[in-house]
């Protein structure tokens, strides 16, 4: 009995004991799959790869024609695959990538990037400068405003792809109904608001809280340098966003806001597509990717169709004109990449053939940087049907992006456009002005930049 | 005399013990392999990553700057950012109104559910408890739909009477907009507690009740609702917990409410944010420590105060 009874128990033991190991080996597989990405070949790739000996280099993008580039490119290279994932759009996938830059690994080989997060990854070393890998080469290919964008200095740390030449979209129809012809300066674009609130026609434009970027670069429009930042000194910056370029900005928003000339509906919701489609706005200042945007929202296809036309950005002096960018994305080479060399030629190579950038701006997805493209005939000449065939990149877009300097960003962006979003919910609930808004803005930048180590200037 | 007692039957005890030391040892070994399966997962997924925030949250690294030991500077940051008292000053007023809000419709619900015992009560039953079984970002996403200014129901009901709808998403509604959410959401799962405790009642103390004249509402007011406490202390334990911990449905609504739900609008959402989208894993934890000890500190207080009170649990 006591014989069998301890058989029992060790019986028990034994088995307890098994479970309890094979618990901590699937644990232990568990970490060991979910760190190895960029160690071992990918396998969930949303492409195929078409040659299977090739090495393969990890890309995260999410351009929508983004299927057809990787296809483009796998099929052209024999000596370099490409496994591509879409990790979330935009802030989504910055914060995936900033999770696996705190983590040291996880990250992909090459991540795609709008401009205004580069800074804020390449002060955390998470980003190669590939100037010497591979980039220089391609420098011809791009106007000195976009490739200003993508570097540092000497050091150049993403290819651009794409950009967003700021213009202004608005409705024929409405335009029509209520007599008035596209302004040309800020002053004459109030005017024109007054006169069709007057009306008792629909708003004149929109300034949604989510669109902090654009305000920012209508900031530039007006001479303000929100950020002087040089990674070659990197604790040191500069941040200049209660001056009178950037107040006078901030008041002139905040004065249409007040008078209810414009909407204050975030931007890239289905109630302000609804908005867009009913024509409950005159216009919509925006970048050169909005077309393709509102297209693939389901916008100009049905009643709304062949309404919409776009015209030059307003300015504020019309003697010197000045062109500003909101958005555009570059391909990035992360320092956890295992190649980096391999992983530069993907940067340098993907979305640069000339089938995929044609695929890209004939279906409006990209705004193409690329020179070969913006001087092609087919690009300049083309017949724009969101436009209803207006030469929307001759006449408007390719003028804009030419005379683009440039933009100089902070490394802590998405903490700045997470602010400045405040301030301007703020402003639609009409609790600030622009300057105090603009005071206000500065103080918490500065007091974040301080506790984040830098000397502010 | 008791301590004689005492070492009476402990020497036998302590002999026995002795004596089968090889045994017991046996035994305990046993024993601790059989938790072995719940303490590595305990262990893995709970103490360990718990452990590595504190220590995270004990270091300081800004942007530009490396990594330096900050002690508790994170907590005294922490107790002085504006956002994160904000936060927790949002959350606790939340927990207040929606609380009792919820207990009331949960606690009325099943009362009355109690009482009916028609294939109606059955069907109304599984109606309440349905908004549970949705998951809370599906639940979130469709109110989102439903308090959209242009496709919303409210705005028709609303325009039938040549009214503006409110948006319920805006700086001055965003607090009732989201109290209706989790209303929704959590009242049925609570109904489904009450009732269970509910039916856990001898039906003859009814019986009795009503044989000294008790009317229906006497019987819920002073028989059934004291009766089922121990599971309203419980849910609202639960309550508090979740509410303070705020995360999933603003963070879902947020995108559709023009701004109206900041970053750090509750502290979750804000650790949430500083940690993956600030890089600020340190002070992010941090926030989720000072967090954990506000909901610690809370709820102890509250089982405090009704433990003296009632004597339950």
């Amino acid at each position: 009995m006591h014989y069998l009874r301890g058989n029992t128990v060790k019986k028990k033991a034994l088995i307890a004991g098994l479970s309890a190991v094979a618990i901590m080996a699937s644990l232990a597989a568990c970490s060991s799959d979910g760190g190895g990405s960029s160690n071992a070949k990918p396998t969930n790739c949303n492409n195929k790869i078409v040659n299977a000996d090739a090495p393969v280099v990890s890309v995260w993008a999410w351009y929508p024609n983004m299927a057809k580039v990787v296809d483009n490119f796998n099929n052209d290279h024999d000596d370099v695959q490409v496994c591509w994932t879409i990790a979330g759009q935009g802030a989504d996938e910055y914060a995936k990538l900033q999770t696996a830059v705190s983590a040291g690994k996880g990250a992909p080989d090459v991540v795609m990037l709008e401009t205004d997060q580069l800074t804020g990854f390449e002060i955390q070393d998470a980003l190669v400068d590939i100037s010497d890998l591979g980039a220089n080469d391609v420098k011809k290919n791009f106007a000195e405003g976009s490739w200003g964008d993508v570097s540092q200095g000497d050091a150049v740390y993403a290819v651009p792809i794409d950009g967003g030449p700021m213009a202004m979209i608005y409705r024929k129809d409405i335009f029509e109904k209520y007599n008035i012809t596209p302004p040309t300066t800020w002053e004459e674009y109030e005017t024109a608001a007054q006169t069709v609130k007057d009306a008792g026609g629909p708003w004149f434009g929109n300034l949604g809280s989510n669109v902090p970027a654009a305000l920012t670069a209508l900031f530039q429009q007006n001479g303000a340098e929100p950020f002087v930042y040089d990674l070659a000194d990197p604790q040191k910056i500069e941040i200049n966003l209660d001056t009178p370029e950037v107040k006078k900005v901030m008041d002139y928003w905040a004065g249409l806001t007040e008078k209810g000339l414009i909407g204050t509906e975030d931007q890239f919701t289905t109630d302000y597509i609804a908005g867009v489609v009913g024509g409950k706005y005159g216009t919509y200042v925006s970048a050169a990717w909005a077309p393709g945007y509102l297209t693939g929202a389901g916008v100009g296809q049905g009643d709304d169709a062949g309404l919409f036309a776009v015209a030059p950005l307003p300015q504020w002096d019309t003697a010197n004109p000045v062109s500003v960018n909101w958005g555009g994305s570059a391909l990035a080479v992360t320092s956890q990449a295992n190649d980096k060399k391999l992983a530069a030629k993907v940067a340098t190579g993907l979305y640069a053939d000339e089938a995929s950038l044609t695929d890209g701006w004939k279906t409006q997805t990209i705004f193409p940087l690329n020179k070969d493209v913006l001087t092609s005939d087919a690009f300049v000449d083309n017949e724009v049907e969101f436009f209803g065939g207006q030469t929307a990149n001759k006449d408007i877009y390719i003028p804009a992006a030419d005379a683009y300097e440039g933009t100089t960003y902070s490394p802590f962006s998405v903490y700045y456009y997470a602010q400045l979003q405040a301030q301007l919910v703020k402003i639609a609930a009409g609790d600030v002005g622009g300057s105090q808004a603009a005071d206000d803005l500065q103080g918490i930048i500065v007091k974040y930049a301080q506790e984040q180590g830098f000397t502010v200037e | 005399m008791a301590d004689t007692a005492t070492t009476l039957v402990a020497k036998p005890a302590a002999a026995a013990k002795r004596k089968r030391t090889a045994r017991e040892r046996a035994h305990s070994r046993t024993g601790w392999l059989f938790i072995a399966p719940f303490g590595v997962v305990f262990v893995v997924f709970l103490v360990t990553p718990l452990a590595y925030a504190f220590y995270l949250s004990l270091f300081s690294k800004g942007l530009a700057t490396g990594t330096a030991f900050a002690g508790i500077n994170n907590y005294v940051r922490a107790f002085t950012d504006p956002s994160f008292l904000k936060g927790v000053w949002f959350v606790v007023r939340f927990s207040v109104v929606l609380i009792p809000v919820q207990m009331l419709v949960s606690l009325a619900a099943a009362l009355v559910l109690d009482n009916l015992t028609n294939r109606f009560a059955r069907f109304a039953r599984l109606m309440i408890f349905l908004p549970y079984a949705v998951p809370a970002v599906i639940g979130a996403l469709m109110w989102g739909f439903l308090y959209s200014p242009s496709f919303g129901p409210l705005e028709q009901i609303f325009g039938s009477f040549g009214l503006d709808a409110p948006f319920l998403l805006s700086p001055d509604n965003i607090f009732y907009g989201l109290m209706n959410v989790v209303t929704w959401q959590w009242a049925g799962y609570y109904m489904i507690i009450i009732y269970a405790a509910l039916r856990g009642i001898d039906p003859t103390i009814y019986e009795a009740a009503k044989i000294d004249g008790a009317n229906a509402w006497q019987v819920a007011l002073r028989i059934k609702i004291p009766m089922v406490r121990s599971a309203l202390v419980l849910i609202l334990v639960f309550a508090l917990i979740g509410t303070l911990q705020f995360f999933t449905e603003p963070q879902v609504l947020g995108p559709v409410a023009n701004g109206t739900i900041t970053p750090d609008f509750t502290p979750n959402i804000y650790a949430f944010n500083l940690a993956f989208k600030y890089a600020q894993f340190n002070y992010a934890s941090a926030i989720s420590f000072s967090l954990g000890a506000i909901v610690f500190v809370g709820v102890y207080i509250f089982l405090f105060v009704t433990r003296k009170r009632g004597s339950v649990l």
